[in-house]
């Protein structure tokens, strides 16, 4: 979290990461130029497709997740576009999890379909509802190790199997976990996604995304992801996995992916989210613990219908947290008001402390209500499977004295 | 394939620094396959790098500059390393004959490419005293060791303090 991806600079000796607020980078000659052009050498040429400070981000997640490689980007929903625009083609399909984060939703159920990609959601607790989507013709599963807002714990492992059986890709996105509560990885996924935005730099400073590969996928073998395996005319027809092996996603990603669809993150977000992953550790456990605090806390409210916070003794995901999420089960859950709708609303609009707004991971604690935000596209059955009912609240519990937070929620529930 | 293989940094290190010469077996005159840009980036670290390829030795061609030779046989001495950029099924014929001309061409490390794997070979050739390494590319090795892998995104696995020297020139250089 500290050292991976940078050592000092090697020309000035600065220990920190500098901030290569940096357009181009001048070639030695014009065989350097054709080189860098032609793949045939590292390098940079223009920071859309890559940068020092970026890449030295990039280099800490895949290290941090235990990634051959990693692409970051604008925002989480970036990386999402980034992950999947390797393996898709017009008219390709893949599969996702119906308790996604409602932003994901929409944008694979809706705004992927003008790509003419499609996506059908499924149940991924019913194994038998996701062996069977997982037809020949799926590039892949999609999934949130930690879901937002539920509280919902993927079983991963058994998830990568079936994915790795059918010959697809298993994406998971990360972002609730972050890589110190969850390496899915480490349980078979092919690719991690993350929104940076929210634990990964911590004080809600950025906009940015990531995409790690874990270079274990043989795309040359699969022959289901041609925009890896077959010559790319505009790179004088070389095949990215035969001419980049482990290295082929990640380098299809900077070379044809950033270059093409321009979503780059700039070097200053890149340097705060460094900057944030310094002392990821230190706030992981101090939001898990505020977390759980809080959680306790409120499923003994004679006001709180329930509590969705997976380290709970009576969640239906206790066990699958033991096994994913051992340190903590993030800071991010929602509960139920008594009163629906109405209560709902009334227990936001009465925080002091806890920001009404639409965001995860901040050092401040946060209050929302999905059913008319964030999930307010979503149709009264996709908010109901994505655990954002009318009644449900959803915390993103912070830094701070968790005796504060526990008496600015006590009076919002009084005067709800 | 069986057990997995695992090299020390400093093993790779200390065979990037100490070779000058690199006989690159299955080296390719298409600008455009593997070999060839792997080619081209040793040769702009500082390597002479000399390609064997019988089908290009036999019209005469030049491969970046350097013409192709028809068997190592051909390559005239010093070789410190033979670089086989050939199916694992031919890597065992190569590094015999690698080992036959062990003396005569000075050879102290045979490297089979990134996806060549022969065991048998490699037995052999540690039997004969020379160094191997096998499954591993030594740009991306270089590129990983010296901090250029890292700039496309890649997890070097280098995690170190110190100020890095800048890329060293084969044969003398000192980043540690």
């Amino acid at each position: 979290m500290i050292h991976a991806g940078a050592g000092p600079e090697p020309v000035s000796g600065a220990r920190q990461t500098p901030i290569f607020q940096n357009t181009a980078y001048a070639f030695h000659d014009a065989d350097h130029a054709a080189s860098l052009f032609n793949l045939q050498t590292f390098g940079f040429i223009y920071s859309r497709l890559g940068n020092p400070t970026v890449a030295a981000l990039e280099q800490r997640l895949a290290s941090l997740e235990g990634g051959r490689g990693a692409a970051c980007c604008a925002s989480g929903h970036a990386a999402q576009v980034l992950a999947f625009f390797p393996l898709m083609e017009p008219g390709s399909r893949f599969v996702a999890s119906n308790r996604l984060y409602g932003g994901s939703i929409t944008q694979f159920g809706r705004t992927f379909r003008k790509f003419d990609w499609h996506c059908d959601f499924v149940d991924t607790e019913d194994l038998a509802a996701v062996e069977a989507a997982l037809d020949a013709g799926v590039k892949a599963l999609f999934i949130e190790s930690l879901a937002n807002p539920g509280g919902v714990v993927s079983d991963l492992e058994a998830l990568a199997e079936l994915t790795n059986a059918s010959g697809a890709v298993l994406i998971v996105d990360s972002t609730l976990a972050t890589p110190w509560l969850c390496r899915p990885m480490d349980w078979g996924a092919d690719v991690v996604v993350h929104s940076a935005t929210k634990f990964l730099s911590g004080n809600g400073t950025v906009i940015g995304g990531a995409v790690i590969d874990s270079g274990r996928f043989d795309w040359g073998a699969s022959g289901r992801f041609p925009g890896l395996s077959e010559p790319e005319p505009a790179y004088h027809g070389l095949k990215f996995s035969e001419t980049f092996g482990d290295l082929a996603f990640t380098t299809h990603a900077h070379a044809v992916g950033l270059r093409d669809l321009g979503a780059t993150m700039a070097p200053m977000n890149a340097f705060l989210i460094l900057l944030g992953l310094e002392t990821l550790s230190l706030r992981m456990e101090r939001h898990c613990r505020n977390a759980l605090r809080v959680a306790e806390w409120l499923e003994g409210h004679p006001k709180v219908a329930w509590v969705s916070y997976a380290a709970l003794p009576g969640s239906p995901y206790r066990d699958l947290a033991a096994k994913y999420l051992p340190n903590g089960a993030g800071s991010v859950f929602t509960f139920g008001v008594r009163g629906g709708y109405e209560a709902g609303i009334r227990v936001v609009e009465g925080c002091d402390l806890f920001s009404h707004l639409a965001n995860v991971g901040d050092a401040r604690s946060l209050i929302l209500h999905p059913a008319s935000t964030t999930h307010r596209q979503l149709s009264d059955e996709q908010r109901a499977a994505a655990g954002a009912g009318p009644e449900v609240v959803r915390l993103s519990i912070g830094l701070e004295t968790v005796d504060d937070l526990i008496r600015d929620l006590d009076r919002a529930l009084a005067a709800a | 394939m069986t057990s997995a293989l695992t090299y020390s940094d400093a093993l790779i290190a200390g065979i990037l620094r100490r070779v000058r010469t690199i006989a690159m077996v299955g080296a390719s005159p298409n600008w455009k396959r593997p070999s060839n840009f792997a080619m081209k980036y040793l040769q702009e670290k500082g390597y002479r790098v000399i390609p064997v390829n019988p089908r290009a030795a036999a019209g005469g061609a030049s491969i970046l500059g350097e013409p192709a030779r028809t068997s190592l046989a051909d390559v005239p001495a010093p070789v410190d390393m033979v670089d086989v950029f050939r199916g694992s099924d031919a890597a065992l014929e190569i590094t015999r004959e690698a080992i036959r001309l062990r003396e005569e061409k000075r050879i102290e490390v045979v490297w089979m490419q990134l996806g060549v794997r022969n065991d048998e070979a490699a037995a052999e050739a540690e039997a004969a005293g020379l160094t191997v390494v096998m499954n591993r590319c030594p740009k991306i090795e270089y590129g990983r060791l010296w901090g250029e892998l890292g700039w496309g995104g890649v997890d070097s696995g280098v995690i170190s303090s110190r100020r890095p020297r800048l890329v060293p020139a084969p044969g003398r250089g000192t980043s540690e």
